[in-house]
């Protein structure tokens, strides 16, 4: 980006300081374009898995939903209930959008292709989320509501209580690689699958378990919805929140969904890497990038649409009680596996193939099973009418 | 130090307007942080003066009223207040319209325990197989909907039997209808009632002891699912029910304490099985003949009084008439299930999660309109 500005003729710090606001901007409009997107696909999405179809009014298969929303919400009165921290109450959805913008940063979105390659970038990216945190619980805090109250705290709980197994399983990818940088972990992984992070041994396969599972939990995502639960919170910490603020909330949760996907596909997935001869290609790359981004924010939203909700007790027993030893199993499993196999790289290799074979065989049972769920419904109740068909 | 921090309970107005109270109730809950320490349900939002507006209409009149006393299963309400009067007066009715009446009411128990499971459902998080549930009630509304025209509230069952005679095609189209269905309900089952992260939010919630039921007079599935096993259909028979084969399910702890939460849903989702085979029954042994005796249109049953309950989906509904030989009813009283049930939630709803009393009110299948009546 500098080097097109300086080609442009600016002088240098001009063109720094130009190129970073250029760069910003390009990340807040893909931010506010991808969650907007979501909305509509997970609205989309749930519809035919409930046999509705979900919005198809507003342009072709009703794509444009998302900017009729938008566009309703910020005409709406922007509403400070009564007795609320008024200064509080502002300022919380700014942090949770800060939180999940600030993330895009570090995303690589091909090989190659980053804003800023930080040597911490996965520590940065762990941290930085955490903000998403201050904001729920500013906005519990601040709305007066008990029920705002009650989500603010359920979400501080949940949220830091699952950062902990999420940053101890993302110590395994780092073992790996060897590295916190970004475009470094992508690059420590082949783009064949069993080359992928996610493929290479037992305990990458628990670490990803664990990380997927805990940041379903940070995202606010069903079964851990519990600080936005509907049917026991009304609508947890944005109870109060109208117009313009809630629809803040609403896009840093539906771009938070990318970037749990973003991440997933970084770290586990091998990215956008690509085979050797066609690994300039970086429009390629990019494809390969969103579409394991795609195929993970698909298994988060089928998830959603299906599982009941955990209840508080049991959803921190599971953080505490399971995934923290397995957390530190797959770290200790894990170093242990690379000191044994260390001058053996055909077991590790072998071991990797012979995980992502079991895999295939897990997904072939349950795409048989699925099939035979499909099969069975299709006893008709819509046969004629007597009456009708002699018609 | 002890002396400043002062420490309160906190006080949370659970509805009127609150997504997982089915209807207009209020629980006024004192928390400590998330865990109840005294629920107290607050009743009478939906109350319209049911029982007293008996008195001053015919007694047919009142049949679209008992529609509205509980209008997810509305059949059930006309042919316990029809099975009433006509005691009363003491009318037979033609065999045809006892089994049409039959079909009808588990026709719509099933709709309302479809309804109840998939509340359950949406109050644990889970969205899908509440839509999918309603989705299948739709087909049996279009049933009830050739019969009588109407889809929610029918006044169909009437003193003397029932008002219309069953269409052509109905018998093929219920027919394939529960054919479908008895598909659905294990797919329901594989989908929810199965998945372990219900069965946990479920299982040991709410436990209510046999002795306890009978204490607070629970009824039907909410009682049933305490393990006792009464039915108003087998213990107290009434019209061609003592005919018919079928088992009455009971809680047997599935997954973990008797009469828990779970035991409860999942009582209601056997009885769905239930009523399937009841209405096959039905279906194949349905004589021909009238749909209707003669009934006058100015009706005085003598003087007297009577109380007459069926089972309902949400329990034993009891229909207290006092008749002083007039053209309308001296006093009427109605007995509900969902009364009782709501009776029971401040004790069993002490100590528990808030998240908890939602799955309690789900598992009791409470319905404001025939609490509040």
């Amino acid at each position: 980006m500098e080097s097109i500005l300086l080609g442009l003729g600016l002088e240098e710090a001009t063109a720094q300081i130009l190129g970073a606001i250029l760069k910003a901007l390009i990340v807040l409009l893909f931010f506010v374009t991808v969650g907007g997107v979501l909305t509509w696909v997970e609205r989309r999405l749930s519809g035919f898995m409930q046999s509705r179809l979900g919005p198809n009014r507003v342009g072709p298969q009703g794509f444009l939903q998302w900017i009729a929303d938008g566009v309703k919400l910020v005409f709406k009165e922007d509403l400070v209930p009564d007795g609320a921290d008024r200064v509080l109450f502002r300022l919380a959805p700014y942090f949770c959008l800060i939180g999940v913008f600030c993330t895009l940063v570090v995303l690589p979105w091909g090989s190659g292709i980053i804003i800023a390659d930080l040597n911490v970038g996965l520590f940065y990216f762990i941290s930085i989320t955490s903000l998403v945190v201050i904001g729920v619980l500013m906005a519990g805090w601040s709305s007066n509501n008990k029920w705002s109250l009650l989500g603010g705290m359920r979400a501080a709980a949940q949220i830091v209580s699952y950062e902990i197994p999420v940053g101890l399983g993302l110590l395994v990818p780092i073992l790996i690689s060897g590295t916190l940088s970004m475009q470094g972990i992508m690059a420590s992984q082949g783009w064949l699958p069993w080359d992928w992070m996610l493929f290479k041994s037992p305990f990458t396969v628990l670490s990803f378990f664990i990380f997927f599972v805990g940041s379903l939990a940070e995202a606010n995502r069903i079964p851990f919805d519990l600080p936005e639960a509907e049917s026991e919170l009304v609508s947890g910490y944005c109870t109060e929140y109208t117009g313009f603020r809630y629809a803040v909330f609403f896009l840093s949760e539906w771009a938070n969904l990318f970037v749990v996907g973003a991440l997933t596909t970084v770290v586990y997935l091998g990215g956008g890497n690509l085979p050797g001869m066609i690994s300039g290609l970086w429009v390629v790359s990019l494809l390969v990038f969103f579409l394991k981004t795609g195929l993970v924010v698909f298994l988060i939203i089928w998830i959603r649409w299906t599982l009941p909700r955990f209840r508080i007790d049991q959803l921190m027993k599971l953080s505490w009680k399971y995934l923290l030893p397995a957390a530190f199993l797959a770290f200790f499993g894990q170093a242990l596996w690379m000191l044994l196999t260390w001058k053996l790289p055909l077991v590790q290799l072998a071991m990797a193939v012979l995980i992502f074979l079991t895999f295939l065989v897990l997904l072939y049972l349950f795409i048989k099973r699925v099939s035979v769920n499909i099969k069975e419904q299709k006893t008709s109740v819509n046969s004629p009418l007597p009456a009708e068909a002699g018609k | 130090m002890s002396a400043a921090l002062k420490t309160d309970y906190l006080t949370i107005n659970m509805g009127p307007q609150h997504p997982s109270t089915h209807g207009v109730i209020r629980f006024i809950i004192k928390t400590d942080g998330e865990i109840i320490h005294e629920c107290d349900p607050d009743i009478g939002y939906l109350h319209r003066g049911i029982e007293k507006l008996a008195e001053s209409v015919s007694w047919q009149g009142f049949v679209p009223f008992t529609d509205r006393v509980d209008y997810v299963c509305a059949m059930n309400a006309n042919l316990s207040y029809s099975m009433a009067v006509e005691k009363l007066m003491g009318l037979e009715i033609p065999q045809r319209a006892e089994y049409i009446r039959v079909i009808v009411s588990e026709l719509n128990r099933i709709s309302s325990h479809a309804i109840a499971i998939g509340a359950a459902n949406m109050d644990m998080g889970a969205f899908t197989p509440f839509v999918h549930l309603l989705r299948e009630r739709e087909h049996i509304n279009d049933l009830l909907e050739m019969i009588c025209g109407a889809r929610l509230t029918y006044n169909y069952i009437c003193i003397g039997g029932v008002n219309y005679d069953l269409p052509p095609g109905f018998k093929e189209k219920t027919l394939e209808f529960l054919d479908h269905f008895e598909v659905v309900v294990e797919q329901i089952n594989r989908l929810i009632s199965y998945n372990q992260i219900f069965i946990k939010r479920f299982a040991n919630v709410a436990v209510v002891p046999p002795e306890m039921a009978m204490q607070y007079n629970l009824v039907g599935p909410n009682l049933r699912g305490s393990g006792v096993k009464f039915d108003v259909r087998v213990a107290e028979p009434y019209s061609i029910y003592p005919e018919l084969d079928f088992d009455v399910p009971v809680g047997e702890g599935y997954e973990g304490t008797l009469g828990d939460c779970y035991d409860r849903y999942l009582v209601r989702v056997k009885e769905i099985r239930e009523s399937i085979k009841i209405i096959r029954q039905c279906l194949q042994r349905i004589p021909g003949g009238e749909h209707k005796a003669v009934v006058k249109n100015v009706i005085k049953p003598p003087k007297g009084h009577i109380y007459f309950r069926t089972e309902t989906p949400r329990g034993d509904t009891g229909y207290f008439i006092y008749s002083d030989g007039k053209t309308s009813p001296n006093r009427l009283k109605i007995r509900t299930g969902s009364f009782t049930a709501m009776s029971i939630i401040p004790e069993i709803a002490k100590g528990v999660f808030i998240a908890d009393l939602v799955a309690i009110i789900g598992s009791l299948d409470v319905v404001a309109p025939e609490l509040d009546r």
